[in-house]
């Protein structure tokens, strides 16, 4: 042991506290740009709205559009479609909610085509619900695209969305 | 390496510390003696390892956002800018963090040539420093090439077209440089890749250059051989952390003020102009470190001796240590090669000047005097003034000069005064 | 204190070595000097000249320079010309941009939303030099950062149009202007008084035009500008007291020992 070892004190002296807490606060501030950077930039928040012409959709059509990177079904339901859909008993539901809150305009189901198990994207018109199916694990949804059987925990995500005017749906 | 054999308190401690000693080595670190007469001048090795860590990780996150393509490269660079978030912050860091770096080692370097810190026992940690300092040039060179603006491109077509001065395969090496028949989209991918590279290089080198470093120890200002630990040396932690930290923060002023109030200053404007093949800048420059050897360069009138002369002077510093025959280190104690210290120091500020200014007139012929003497300095004064110089007398220690008191440098230059306290 | 001293000195000495390479590179007049309010430690954009910097650069740049770093969105964004979104979104739809493909394949026309990028006059660098006589008109986005002389240079090359000195031979559609590299210019003089009118009544005077479109060129330039100088001031404020904290603990911590540090 070196004689100036033998002369560390043996609490820290108050200045020398103050003055680490002070460049820990600095090294914290210094962290947040390097996390902050991967959050998405202005560009990609300026396209996170986006506008669908529905003119062209029939009846029992279904469209797919890119909204944010993700596939969004826009369904034009015909009434047999909307009779089952909302005549189902809420307590058969794995995760119950009313058709009436999924789709406002009962004609237009809008919803992001990801399955809620693991993200793969359903097939539209099959499964045992004649709606949507999911391949990858076998996930069964209805025409309100509600999960009604296989390991989905929840029912596909109806995002914000509003119609501008008849034909037009902005999204986002 | 350490004096003492450690042991850890802790039975966990002790059971990971015998599987790997890395508690061994982190007290190694904290404890390591160290000169306690260090000046300011010794902060620079703390602070160049900032600047490294600085450019790594600010150079990581930009990767995330540039596209390395020769027709995207300046709109990602300007995508980082205006979109995102922090981007101009990081972008700024990493540009005016190159300048300080190399701010940083020039120092650095021209205070291991005043305390003779290149000299027996310590010329691998200087060599392996040279290694060091040359991956930088290469690695800032390359940098600077990625923004793809008009000084990227003339630059790496210039700097490139160095190797074609080499006799019969010039030709074939620069076309494998570049991928290409000119600087094209090909250049740019394998710059950027190496770009990346090149700094881990370094990274390990600078382990390397610390563990050199940490076998004979620390030079320091009197130059003289001390035991350690003695009364001549103190814990690395804390007394030389908070030193270090105190010269960082002086450093980190700077660098803030450049990074938030004069972001550009360092730069050249044309790089803010799209590469265009078709159009040379009026007046091609290299970055502001680069611009001494740039001038050596072009004092050769012939094309392959010109490069051959730059490429010399950086490997005259490498085999300096064998260049100075001088027994003693530190300039303290040696009256006249002070002189001719300050005299290359002015001699490389000349040739940095003159790197910046066209190549022809006085400029040319100032440039052709100061590269025979940067040549001169240390193939003829170092190896003669070391047998010729007569030098002051050394202290016995640090502490000897004005015994028990603390060491005054200008005490240990003052002969009489230091005979007396003898 | 002799250390830094000495530091200051070498720095000092390095610093002046890069602005004898700015000054270097200098034309044959000085430039004019204009007090910027983004000038200095705390300078901003004077937000009205900005709109009007934008409104020059729309009536009259705008035909040949393009902007292609900017979105229509940046003109409502913090720290720039700051129109209200809706502004924005209505200068936004002048514009019809090309999109697609549709779900026929097909490309089609639409009026450009806040996402899109400023449309370009010309579509390619051939195009732009074929139209303008040989002569490339520079993207303006970083403009006032690829000349040496910055804000000072753009507002000097707009006030530098003069007769051609006595002797001075000029091809047809080359110009004299007092500032530009060389002193010729291939850009007949841009601004002519009440060449625009501008909304908030300030009077259309060519210096007051090269001013206001000067101002808009280093937000586009620089749009991150006013948060730069912000975060800076803070930042060298909070590294000043660190450093003062850290001096105090170095001399309390050194004290343990006798030796001056």
């Amino acid at each position: 042991m070196s004689d100036s070892e033998k002369k560390k004190p043996n609490r820290r002296d108050f200045i020398v506290t103050a003055t680490t807490a002070a460049g820990a606060v600095g090294v914290g501030a210094v962290v947040w740009p390097l996390v902050d950077q991967m959050n998405p930039d202005a560009s990609v928040k300026a396209l996170a709205s986006t506008e669908v012409d529905i003119s062209a959709v029939e009846p029992g059509q279904s469209i797919t559009v890119l909204w944010r990177g993700k596939p969004v079904f826009i369904k034009r339901r015909t009434q047999d479609e909307i009779d089952s859909a909302r005549d189902v008993d809420l307590s058969e539901l794995k995760h119950p909610e009313k058709d009436e809150d999924r789709a406002k305009n009962p004609e237009w189901l809008v919803m992001l085509g990801v399955c809620t198990h693991l993200g793969c994207v359903p097939l539209t018109d099959k499964g045992d619900y004649g709606a949507w199916f999911c391949p990858c694990h076998g996930s069964h949804y209805d025409t309100s695209g509600r999960i009604r059987k296989g390991p989905a925990p929840t029912n596909m995500e109806v995002p914000k969305y509003e119609f501008v005017n008849s034909n037009t749906i902005k999204i986002g | 390496m350490s004096d003492h054999e450690y042991t850890p308190k802790s039975k966990v401690g002790k059971w990971f510390n015998d599987r790997l000693p890395l508690l061994t080595l982190a007290n190694h670190l904290t404890d390591y003696p160290t000169p306690k007469n260090l000046n300011y001048w010794w902060t620079f090795g703390g602070i160049l390892t900032f600047c490294l860590i600085t450019q790594i990780i600010t150079g990581i996150v930009l990767g995330m956002h540039y596209v390395a393509h020769a027709d995207l490269a300046f709109q990602s660079v300007e995508h980082i800018m205006r979109d995102v978030n922090y981007g101009w912050l990081i972008r700024y860091v990493h540009a005016n963090g190159a300048s300080m770096f190399f701010l940083a080692v020039y120092i650095h370097i021209f205070r291991s040539l005043y305390y003779g810190s290149y000299k027996s026992p310590r010329e691998v940690i200087w060599i392996i420093g040279m290694l060091i300092y040359f991956l930088m040039m290469a690695t800032a060179f390359m940098g600077y090439v990625l923004p793809w603006g008009q000084m990227s491109f003339w630059g790496a077509t210039v700097i490139t077209n160095l190797f074609s001065a080499i006799p019969l395969v010039g030709e074939s090496i620069t076309n494998w440089l570049w991928g290409g028949y000119s600087v094209d989209n090909p250049t740019l991918t394998r710059f950027f890749s190496l770009h990346y590279l090149f700094p881990f290089l370094i990274l390990g080198l600078v382990v390397l250059h610390i563990w050199a470093l940490h076998v004979p120890g620390n030079n320091n200002p009197i130059g003289i051989d001390i035991k350690k630990p003695s009364k001549d040396t103190v814990p690395f932690h804390p007394y030389i952390v908070i030193k270090d930290a105190f010269a960082l923060l002086i450093f980190l002023l700077i660098f803030a003020f450049f990074v938030f109030f004069s972001p550009n200053i360092l730069g050249h404007a044309d790089n803010y102009i799209e590469a265009n093949p078709l159009v040379t800048p009026a007046h091609i420059v290299p970055e502001w470190y680069l611009l001494p050897f740039y001038a050596i360069l072009r004092s050769v009138p012939d094309k392959l001796l010109g490069v051959i002369a730059m490429f010399a002077a950086i490997f005259v510093l490498v085999i300096l240590p064998w260049l100075d025959t001088s027994k003693v280190r530190s300039t303290v104690f040696r009256p006249i090669y002070k002189q001719f210290y300050w005299f290359l120091v002015a001699d490389v500020l000349i040739l940095g000047y003159v790197g910046a200014m066209p190549a022809e007139g006085i400029y040319l012929l100032i440039a052709r005097v100061a590269t025979a003497y940067y040549f001169a300095h240390f193939l003829l004064i170092l190896p003669f003034l070391g047998f010729k110089e007569k030098t002051t007398p050394l202290p016995l220690s640090i502490t000897e000069p004005i015994l028990g008191g603390s060491p005054d440098m200008a005490m240990a230059r003052d002969n009489s005064n230091y005979k007396k306290n003898l | 204190m002799r250390n830094s001293l000495k530091l200051t000195f070498f720095f000092i000495l390095v610093s002046s070595l890069f602005f004898s390479k700015v000054n270097a590179a200098g034309e044959q007049h000085d430039l004019l000097e204009v007090d910027w309010s983004f000038k200095s430690f705390f300078g901003k954009f004077d937000r009205a000249s900005l709109q009007r910097g934008y409104q020059v650069y729309t009536e009259v740049c705008a035909s040949c320079h393009s902007l292609k770093h900017l979105s229509y969105r940046n003109l409502a964004e913090k720290g720039g010309p700051e129109f209200t979104e809706l502004e924005a979104k209505a200068i936004a739809s002048n514009f019809e941009v090309t999109d697609g493909p549709n779900s026929d394949g097909e490309m089609y026309e639409r009026p450009a939303k806040l996402s899109d990028k400023f449309v370009m006059p010309y579509a390619n660098v051939q195009e732009a030099i074929a139209a303008n006589g040989g002569a490339y008109p520079p993207d303006m986005s970083v403009l006032v950062k690829a000349r040496g002389g910055g804000a000072n240079y753009i507002y000097s090359v707009l006030m530098g149009y003069d007769e051609p000195p006595a002797g001075m031979e000029l091809d047809d559609g080359v110009y004299y202007n007092k500032y530009m590299y060389g002193n010729k210019i291939k850009m007949a003089s841009p601004l002519d008084d009440d060449i625009v009118e501008y909304s908030d009544g300030t009077k259309a005077t060519v210096d007051q035009m090269a001013k206001d479109v000067t101002t808009f060129l280093q937000w586009t330039a620089e749009p991150h500008l006013e948060a730069r100088h912000k975060l800076g001031f803070r930042v060298i404020i909070y590294l000043s007291v660190l450093t003062v904290l850290v001096y105090f603990s170095m001399k309390k911590i050194w004290s343990r020992i006798e030796t001056k540090v």
